[in-house]
């Protein structure tokens, strides 16, 4: 062992050793974190690398091969794509049928978008305020457990209670309320020839699937809404009523907004709930497969890929002015 | 002693120095060990999804060519897997074939190494899915129909002798409408079922080939399409979920695969098949080998294989689908029998029209709406438009 290895060793020598700080190289080791010392930048470069490399070339790599297929077309004769720039692909998603999917989709996502904040606050709000200790676990068992089992087994499941000769149906008859049910289902649009063929059906198992995502971060803006508050609201004379309205929800508002990006986009770029339960009214994520897969007519399969896309960017643009990522 | 005489050749010709100028294989040299095929899923099993299903393991026993499968679900994805190489055989459906063909991606077949072949079936013989110009670009693999199944208890006696159960609305046998209780399949290529309909019922329209359609025609079809959306509660796409749908949603008629009708009656659910008087579609695989196929004698072994072992019995069982050996059916090779064979379609080969790709330059008339567009459409038709 040298001295100048181990100057604390020996606190009382006092020959021409330097001082403490400055060492000599040890081996390349030393020298590599003596660059990433005086270049930090470096080090933050070396570290970023890979994960920059995925991003860029994976991640908005493929974007971008997507994107420049969106703007290719098919020809009208032969079938085969022409790589030449235009938008008549684009312009064909005018075409009412595509119209029809695009609004279906959006429309889904809405509705099982409200559906979720509407069932998910209660529940939060309960588990946010009120939940203490070993219900609390209880809590989040119950919510988390559904995204455990396969998703695939959940919708079978689903399909299998919402069936014609399923188990709402024999309830219902049970009870004597068929006549409510078949009203439901003689509603237009929504209605259909039984729960799991309608779109009622299809809403009903995108709620229950997505409902965690919106649950999870509501509960997390509801419980930063400090206690301090409520009281100062009650002693301000405000009803809970009112405390719920001017307190409560615009201090969650964050947090539901997070969740609805989760419920939003999970819905609109889901296709094997609607291909399992509905009514085979295609969504944009099967009309994507279908076009790409079977059709070969990847430019417009490209288009409507685009379509989730920009509307989750206004989305998302609108929910950061709401300050939604301050509750992620 | 085969062997020998495989090694004898393979010395003849290194020693004459042939070399395969043709594109096909002259004669077979020794088995390369391994062999790659492109097929539709549940195709070749090795027991490993129900071990009574196995038809890999003793070839791979026989031979030593070890069996590799990558599974395909679209047409479209064989061709693009023997676009990319790397493979040397492919089960190629009626609307993959003579794309490969055309695309130069198969070499033809030499009939000649290929013993069990005076065995295949006559009708399939000299089939136009895969024999161009009198060159067998492939050996049939197995084929089938699309069957009307109904639900014997709506039909009682009387099972219904025409498609329009899922074509038209009306009462059926059980005194109720078959609004919401018919179903229809929801690949573009069903626009085929509805011509073939319109073939049988106006004439006028003088529709020679479900597959091969003029504007006229293909819009007659799609305005039939649009009466079926009016009675079909859900269209089916896989098959498990079409069977369900007849235990669970009161499913009356549908037009199908034997392959759910056997399961569904094996599970004793009320349903029984028939192919109508219009006939029906089908589908009809090929073996085909890739013209860059590096295991060519494995690939040849594999295709007498196919014709001569338990493969077309059992395979014709676990699918629903019809050997290409006739003799499949009845001589206890497999688990076929001739009453098997009868369910499964084979004696009704005549009334079916096989799967082939629409494509814009079509033989029977000047020019036809390609399969593109009958996708497009057809996703516009589900949608109620």
């Amino acid at each position: 062992m040298t001295l100048a290895a181990d100057p604390a060793r020996d606190p009382g020598h006092d020959g021409v050793q330097p001082s403490g700080a400055i060492l000599p190289a040890r081996g390349l080791g030393d020298r590599v974190s003596a660059v990433f010392w005086r270049h930090p930048n470096v080090l933050l470069a070396t570290l970023l690398a890979l994960p920059l490399l995925w991003l860029v070339v994976v991640y908005l790599g493929s974007l971008a091969a997507l994107l420049m297929q969106s703007f290719y077309s098919i020809d009208e004769f032969s079938g085969q794509i022409r790589r030449e720039f235009t938008l008549s692909t684009y312009a064909e998603l005018l075409r009412p049928a595509n119209m029809d999917i695009i609004i279906r989709t959006v429309a889904m996502s809405a509705a099982v978008t409200l559906g979720a904040v509407v069932i998910a606050f209660p529940i939060a709000y309960f588990a946010a305020r009120y939940a203490r200790g070993h219900w609390k676990a209880l809590f989040y068992l119950g919510v988390m457990l559904p995204l455990w089992s396969s998703y695939l087994v959940k919708v079978y499941a689903w399909k299998l209670i919402l069936a014609r000769e399923g188990i709402i149906t024999w309830a219902t008859d049970g009870i004597g309320a068929s006549a409510v049910l078949n009203g439901i289902l003689a509603l237009p649009v929504i209605g259909g020839n039984s729960l799991s063929t309608s779109y009622i059906g299809t809403w009903l198992v995108f709620l229950y699937v997505w409902l965690p995502y919106m649950i999870l971060p509501m509960q997390a803006a509801l419980e930063r809404v400090p206690q301090s508050m409520l009281e100062a609201s009650a002693d301000l004379g405000a009803s809970r009523w009112q405390t719920m309205q001017t307190v409560v929800f615009p201090l969650a508002l964050p947090g539901i907004i997070a969740g609805s990006i989760f419920t939003f986009s999970l819905t609109m770029g889901d296709y094997i709930i609607p291909q399992i339960v509905g009514s085979s009214r295609r969504f944009i994520g099967q009309a994507v497969y279908q076009l790409q897969g079977t059709a070969g007519n990847i430019p417009l399969a490209a288009a409507f890929a685009v379509i989730p896309i920009v509307i989750m960017l206004i989305y998302l643009t609108v929910a950061r002015r709401k300050g939604a990522f301050d509750a992620l | 002693m085969r062997h020998l005489r495989l090694m004898g050749t393979t010395a003849l010709a290194a020693m004459l120095g042939v070399t395969p100028a043709l594109a096909q294989v002259g004669a077979l040299g020794t088995p390369e060990g391994k062999l790659n095929i492109v097929a539709w899923p549940g195709y070749i099993e090795r027991g490993e999804t129900v071990a009574d299903f196995d038809w890999v393991t003793k070839f791979e026993e026989a031979t030593g060519c070890m069996v590799q499968v990558k599974t395909a679900n679209t047409s479209d994805e064989m061709v693009a897997l023997m676009n990319e190489g790397g493979f040397d055989l492919v089960t190629a459906s009626g609307d993959a074939s003579l794309r490969l063909v055309a695309g130069g991606r198969v070499q033809p077949i030499n009939l000649s190494l290929i013993p069990s072949w005076g065995t295949v079936d006559e009708r399939l013989k000299n089939a136009p899915w895969y024999v161009v110009d009198g060159v067998h670009y492939g050996v049939p693999y197995q084929w089938g129909p699309n069957v009307l199944m109904y639900n014997t208890e709506v039909f009682g006696d009387t099972p219904p002798t025409s498609w329009n159960v899922v074509f038209e609305e009306m009462d059926l046998p059980d005194g109720q409408t078959n609004k919401g209780r018919v179903q229809a399949y929801d690949g573009p290529i069903h626009v085929a079922d509805a011509a073939q309909y319109l073939m049988f019922h106006k004439p006028e329209l003088g529709i020679t080939s479900p597959y091969e359609l003029n504007q006229e025609q293909y819009n007659a079809a799609l305005d039939l399409l649009r009466v079926q959306r009016t009675l079909t509660a859900r269209y089916w796409h896989d098959a498990f979920i079409q069977m369900d749908d007849f235990r669970n949603e009161g499913m009356a008629a549908s037009g199908t695969w034997p392959f759910q009708v056997n399961l569904l009656q094996a599970d004793g659910v009320p349903v029984a098949s028939v192919i109508p008087q219009e006939g029906a579609t089908g589908w009809a695989d090929t073996t085909m080998m890739h013209v860059n196929a590096e295991n060519t004698t494995c690939a040849y072994q594999w295709i007498e294989h196919t014709l001569s072992s338990n493969l077309q019995a059992d395979l014709s069982v676990w699918f629903g689908a019809n050997p290409v050996v006739p003799a499949a059916c009845t001589d206890g090779r497999g688990m076929q029998t001739a009453e098997g064979c009868t369910k499964n379609g084979f004696d009704d080969f005549e009334r079916i029209r096989f799967w082939t790709t629409p494509v814009t330059r079509c033989e029977s008339q000047e020019e036809c709406v390609p399969y593109y567009r009958w996708v497009s459409d057809y996703i516009g038709v589900i949608g109620g438009r």
